[in-house]
């Protein structure tokens, strides 16, 4: 019994040793991958590689970012990123993080950018489609409040309207409960930013941690790694990758 | 960034490592004579199996099965999802790049899918979710779309027939979406194959067929409603002009978040863990939008049809990176 037992303790150990040499491996490819993905993006900010100088910017009409919360108290690594997407030319950046803090510092965020204008102010005076503002950007601060809770506030100003139907509802059941009908009361719980075209997610993992899930529905979605190690050249790539997608939208 | 590059450079990684161990193998075999001239008579192709190649067909099975049980068996060591979902993607690029009709693709697809569920269900993954058709993909042209609904209709009665081996195998089959869109003869085979496998538990199959995540929400949203209009009628008869008792009204006829939660088609199931989506896109199509908070998108650039035991246990292993980050992630909420 004791030497079944000393084998069988002995073929776990093994066991476990081989998964961490199993992830060390990987560990390792990714640490090579980190490398070569530096190499690039530094070659790429100095204009080396040429199919990445003919960026076309205007088929990125609205961009999102998640950034992870505790990443999002690095303000000034958040205005490097801004200032990077005006030089790329972007115009429309809705910035996302689940508990709110961009949110929170946003006044902050707005004042040490030139030229950048809340999205609420640009959509009430018809700014956002107004190309002249060439080297304006404009912000929307998201969080999760803007998400899955606001799909249930919005489901309560359905519901009020569905009461007021009376005797009609179980008619109108199916024509009052439509994704036009949501999107709608969406806007008017005060989510009334557009589907972004790209999210980028800076974080560890590739996950849009609860970006409001209406909005996604066919939103590209690349991950970029932590913030701390945001550049330009990277930026670059993942809308040049962006720029030559080509979606059928289920057709 | 990860999923769609170190997948791709994973697939290259793999590949040396195979044609490394087949030159070790042939260093072994020159130990001994080499013969100058071998001739082949292709004969066979008809019949699967041949007495003899027989025997070693079993053989190198076998041991294919000894070796992938052994990888499992290390990779269990890390955290396994519980809940792994699939966007089919690439099967009609797979198609033309073969040559090959349409439907040879989707059945190619078919095939890979089973095997793709079963290292899922040997690694004890408990939920899998399949993105099978969308309600968008009903804009595409009628031919293929009856393609797919009579293939769909073709595994559903497979599955009815060989129900005993479902039984034994545990699975159990739930069709989620707007069924009323199928046609009937699917709709009915596939009502009665989820009553048929309802009792078994070792793994959960969702096939989301007819399917988008916003109409899933819509869906919640209207039962959500309906169910708090018995409450709002029930509190309105128990009332009265007292401001508190007005606040309760408003209380219980108020939709929570938990109320559309409990409607959504998934309800019961665990959250997503990994969303694998082949053929190196992006995005998630309107597919399991509400679920897939705090779960990691995984890209590999190869095809479904293309998709191997290597990148489920590429997207496990990437999982098992991220997932102490993840389960923090979730447990904030």
């Amino acid at each position: 019994m004791d030497f079944k037992d000393q084998t069988q303790k002995i073929g776990h150990l093994g066991v476990r040793l081989l998964w961490h040499l199993l992830h060390f491996i990987v560990s390792l490819w990714y640490f090579a991958l980190g490398i070569v993905n530096a190499i690039e993006s530094y070659l790429i900010s100095r204009g080396v590689l040429k199919r990445y100088k003919t960026l076309d910017i205007g088929k990125l009409q609205y961009l999102a970012i998640v950034v992870e919360s505790e990443d999002a108290h690095q303000i000034t690594k958040v205005i490097e990123l801004l200032q990077c997407l005006m030089a790329i030319g972007v115009k429309r950046v809705c910035l996302y993080d689940t508990e709110g803090i961009l949110k929170k510092s946003k006044e902050s965020i707005l004042a040490r950018l030139n030229n950048a204008t809340l999205f609420e102010e640009a959509d009430e005076k018809n700014l956002l489609l107004d190309h002249d503002h060439n080297k304006h950007i404009t912000l929307e601060f998201t969080s999760s409040s803007d998400g899955k809770e606001a799909v249930a506030k919005a489901a309560n100003i359905l519901f009020m309207k569905y009461l007021q139907l009376g005797d009609y509802r179980k008619s109108e059941e199916d024509s009052f409960f439509t994704e036009a009908h949501m999107t709608e009361a969406l806007r008017a719980v005060g989510c009334r930013g557009p589907e972004p075209d790209l999210l980028l997610v800076y974080g560890p993992a590739r996950c849009h941690l609860g970006f409001p899930v209406w909005r996604i529905r066919y939103t590209e979605i690349m991950h970029m790694g932590p913030l701390k190690s945001m550049r330009s050249g990277s930026l670059i790539k993942a809308i040049y990758r962006f720029t030559m997608v080509r979606q059928n939208y289920g057709k | 960034m990860e999923a769609q590059i170190g997948s791709g450079g994973a697939n290259q990684l793999f590949k040396s490592l195979g044609t490394f161990m087949r030159k070790c193998m042939f260093m072994v075999l020159s130990v001994g004579a080499i013969p100058y001239h071998i001739a082949f008579i292709l004969s066979g192709n008809r019949k699967l199996a041949q007495i003899g190649s027989g025997d070693a067909n079993q053989l190198f099975k076998s041991l294919g099965t000894f070796m992938r049980k052994c990888m499992f068996r290390v990779v269990s060591v890390g955290a396994i999802p519980n809940h792994i979902a699939f966007i089919l993607n690439g099967n009609r690029r797979f198609a033309k790049k073969h040559n090959i009709p349409l439907e040879a693709g989707y059945r190619s697809a078919f095939l890979s899918l089973l095997y793709a569920l079963k290292y899922c269900s040997e690694l004890g993954v408990k939920y899998v979710s399949i993105y099978a058709f969308s309600i968008d993909n009903f804009r595409r042209s009628p031919d293929e779309v009856r393609c797919v609904m009579d293939l769909m209709l073709e595994k559903v009665e497979v599955l009815l027939q060989e129900e005993s081996l479902v039984k034994q195998y545990g699975v159990r089959v739930c069709f989620l979406g707007k069924l009323q869109l199928l046609n009937q003869p699917l709709r009915i085979a596939a009502e009665k194959a989820m009553k048929a496998t309802a009792n078994n538990t070792r793994i959960v199959i969702f096939i989301c067929v007819a399917y988008t995540s916003t109409n899933e929400m819509i869906h919640a949203v209207q039962q959500s409603c309906i169910d708090k209009l018995d409450n709002h009628s029930q509190a309105l008869k128990q009332t009265t002009t007292h401001d508190n008792a007005n606040e309760g009204v408003k209380e219980t006829t108020m939709v929570k978040l938990v109320d559309i939660d409990k409607h959504m088609y998934m309800n019961g199931a665990p959250n997503l863990d990994i969303m694998i989506r082949t053929a190196g896109e992006n995005r998630l199509s309107n597919f399991l939008l509400w679920q897939s908070t705090h779960c990691m998108l995984h890209a590999p650039a190869v095809l479904f049809p293309e998709i191997g035991l290597w990148h489920l246990v590429w997207a496990i292993i990437s999982f098992q990176r991220h997932h102490s980050y993840l389960e923090k992630k979730k447990k904030q909420i």
